[in-house]
């Protein structure tokens, strides 16, 4: 038998390149944040929490996070069955705006909201002339990540609910049930894993988004510094264990997410197998 | 009457789906919707249900026992929709599904819990599924999941029965079974019911009337007797059965095959089906019309025979075994053909 070369040491080449890139880009940085974390004990690691500033940077991230995730959920489950389960003018309009968060830049998404209500514009203006603060304070923050993490249910939703179709929906109704029975019953039991994905991916970026916030914040420490912007913050002054010690939580909130993605996918991937 | 339409248009932008129907259901009945897809039929039906809404005419109404229910939303039409596809809840098993127009009534319309356990239990019986109520519809062959869907829709005790293709995605011998089993229920509960279907066979099997739609119109309303014997037009009488197509002369009760160089007046179109076609070995008065055997099906309840005529046009023979056993036709074989039963048709059609 002739020896081939190819079935031997394309998928050994291949099989190489793709573990040193990963280990590159993506192994040794997450190592890094840890041991740099570390690299002064375990009590300066856990100092870093003991600050004010860490505290409410946490605090805020996670409120931010809170108000974005459900209000994206309603928002995305919402836009989700209004365009797959009905044909109306403008859907396909609908359907391209509710990407749009994805398709520009973070920052230039933070520099839409300080355009908006900032003092400069009519809009603004009332906010400001009513003692409102809206940018460089912490709505601002809100309003910016909930832009940003807006497509994120939706998009999880809408080829899952296509796929799905709407048959189900017109049994229900006409064996008598309400539309609100319909939605708790059929359809949130049918898009329920899909759903749970796309409130992680959310919830994800949500805590970890830096572009937008940055420019609506103003980082004033300890009122409108988020988690990201926080460490930035640090990492700026020198402070590197403070730094990474910060990027340890949201690496594991990413780790975490990871590995619920994972469950989350091999769970639908079950029930479809079994379906 | 139990369902009355009347005017019925409906359009999806450019195309019409459904052109000014008017169909009065008599109670008690099973009646079929018959006819190509995409000729309406299905939209007819979804229009009933309330699942669709007609095009807004001011003549334009649908009455159930009297009343209109126009305007009234699906949930308040109290009707039993079996879906094509079946359209079971995948997350709930049997039991749930059956139970599932019961459960979502509110106040005193909700029965009992025991009450709908006994209800539900009651229609699995109906459906010979006993044992089964824990399954869930992934585990359920075609034939089941159609029971299941049409238990599910009997169970809120409808005033119609409506069933869109129900055995369409079966295969050939569940659907005889399930076709029989259907009757006997309808037999038995005499809920006024009307299914939609393209197989004529199963229209002409199991309905007390076949409506026949095409293109939006309804081409023929009768029983299948009717439609089967007395096709109003030529394209009832094809969509119902094979049909063969001949040209000849009228002469006194019957048409005569004429050379086609001898101009002799002009000739008309006639039709005739497989089973109502004599053939014979010679010609004796020269009125027959002349072919040849292309096959001969033996293995059937009848002889086929396929027959090329003089313009090399297919046509279709079916006789009973003891009629083929005289002349013994092979292939190649010169025969003539005797239309005993022709149709005329006014208006045109081409098959």
């Amino acid at each position: 038998m002739r020896f081939r070369i190819t079935e031997y040491f394309v998928p050994a080449i291949l099989v190489t390149l793709t573990l040193v890139f990963l280990t590159f880009f993506l192994v040794l940085p997450l190592v890094t944040i840890f041991v740099e974390a570390f690299s002064k004990g375990y009590q300066a690691y856990l100092n870093a929490f003991n600050e004010e500033y860490a505290m409410s940077a946490i605090y805020l991230t996670i409120f931010t996070a809170a108000i974005a995730v459900p209000v994206n959920t309603i928002f995305g489950v919402a836009a989700a069955w209004c365009i797959t389960k009905y044909r109306f003018w403008g859907r396909n309009v609908l359907i391209t705006i509710i990407d749009l968060p994805f398709a520009i830049s973070p920052v230039i998404a933070g520099l839409i909201f300080v355009l908006a209500f900032g003092k400069h514009s009519g809009f603004g203006g009332w906010f400001v002339d009513h003692n409102i603060e809206i940018i460089f304070a912490v709505p601002g923050i809100v309003l910016a990540t909930v832009f940003v993490t807006f497509p994120f249910v939706a998009r999880e939703l809408i080829p899952l609910m296509q796929e799905q179709g709407s048959l189900e929906e017109e049994a229900a109704v006409s064996l008598g049930a309400s539309g609100w029975q319909t939605f708790w019953r059929i359809t949130l039991p049918n898009i329920k894993w899909g759903l749970i994905y796309g409130i992680i991916l959310c919830n994800a970026r949500a805590m970890g988004e830096f572009g937008a916030v940055s420019v609506v914040s103003g980082n004033i420490r300890g009122e409108t510094n988020t988690l990201p912007l926080y460490i930035e913050t640090l990492y700026a002054s020198y402070a590197t264990v403070p730094a990474f010690a910060m990027a340890t939580l949201l690496a594991a909130l990413g780790l975490i997410t990871l590995v619920i993605k994972t469950a989350v996918e091999w769970k639908i991937k079950y029930d479809r197998s079994k379906g | 009457m139990s369902i009355e339409v009347k005017n019925i248009t409906k359009t999806y932008g450019k195309f019409t789906a459904l052109k000014n129907v008017s169909l009065e259901i008599p109670d008690g009945k099973l009646v079929a919707l018959l006819g190509p897809s995409g000729g309406g039929k299905t939209t007819l039906l979804r229009i009933i249900a309330g699942l669709e809404v007609p095009d807004k005419k001011p003549e334009t109404d649908i009455c159930f026992r009297g009343k209109s229910v126009l305007n009234a939303h699906v949930a308040e039409r109290q009707i039993g929709f079996v879906f094509q596809h079946y359209a079971l809840f995948r997350n709930m098993n049997v039991f749930n599904n059956i139970a599932f127009g019961l459960k979502v009534r509110r106040g005193k319309e909700r029965p009992t819990s025991s009450g709908i356990k006994q209800r539900v239990m009651e229609l699995i019986g109906l459906i010979q599924l006993d044992g089964m109520e824990n399954r869930y519809p992934d585990q359920l062959s075609g034939g089941q999941r159609q029971r299941v869907a049409l238990a599910r829709a009997l169970a809120i005790e409808p005033q119609f029965l409506l069933l869109d293709e129900p055995f369409g995605a079966l295969d050939a011998r569940v659907r005889q079974n399930l076709r029989r089993w259907l009757r006997k229920l309808h037999d038995e509960i005499k809920l006024t019911s009307i299914f939609v279907t393209h197989d004529q066979e199963e229209a002409l099997e199991l309905a007390d009337r076949v409506v026949v739609i095409n293109a939006g119109r309804i081409e023929q309303d009768g029983t299948p007797n009717e439609v089967f014997h007395h096709p109003k037009n030529a394209f009832v009488m094809d969509f119902l059965g094979n049909v063969n197509l001949f040209h000849g002369r009228a002469d006194a009760d019957r048409f005569v095959y004429e050379h086609p160089d001898t101009k002799n007046g002009t000739l008309e179109r006639f039709f005739a089906r497989p089973h109502e076609i004599d053939l014979r070995p010679d010609n004796p008065d020269g009125t027959c019309f002349p072919a040849t055997v292309k096959r001969v099906q033996l293995a059937a309840s009848v002889v086929k025979i396929e027959l090329l005529d003089h313009n090399s046009k297919e046509i279709y023979v079916e006789i009973p075994h003891e009629e083929y056993g005289k002349f013994q036709f092979k292939v190649g074989d010169s025969v003539f053909a005797v239309p005993k039963k022709p149709i005329v048709f006014k208006e045109d059609y081409s098959i």
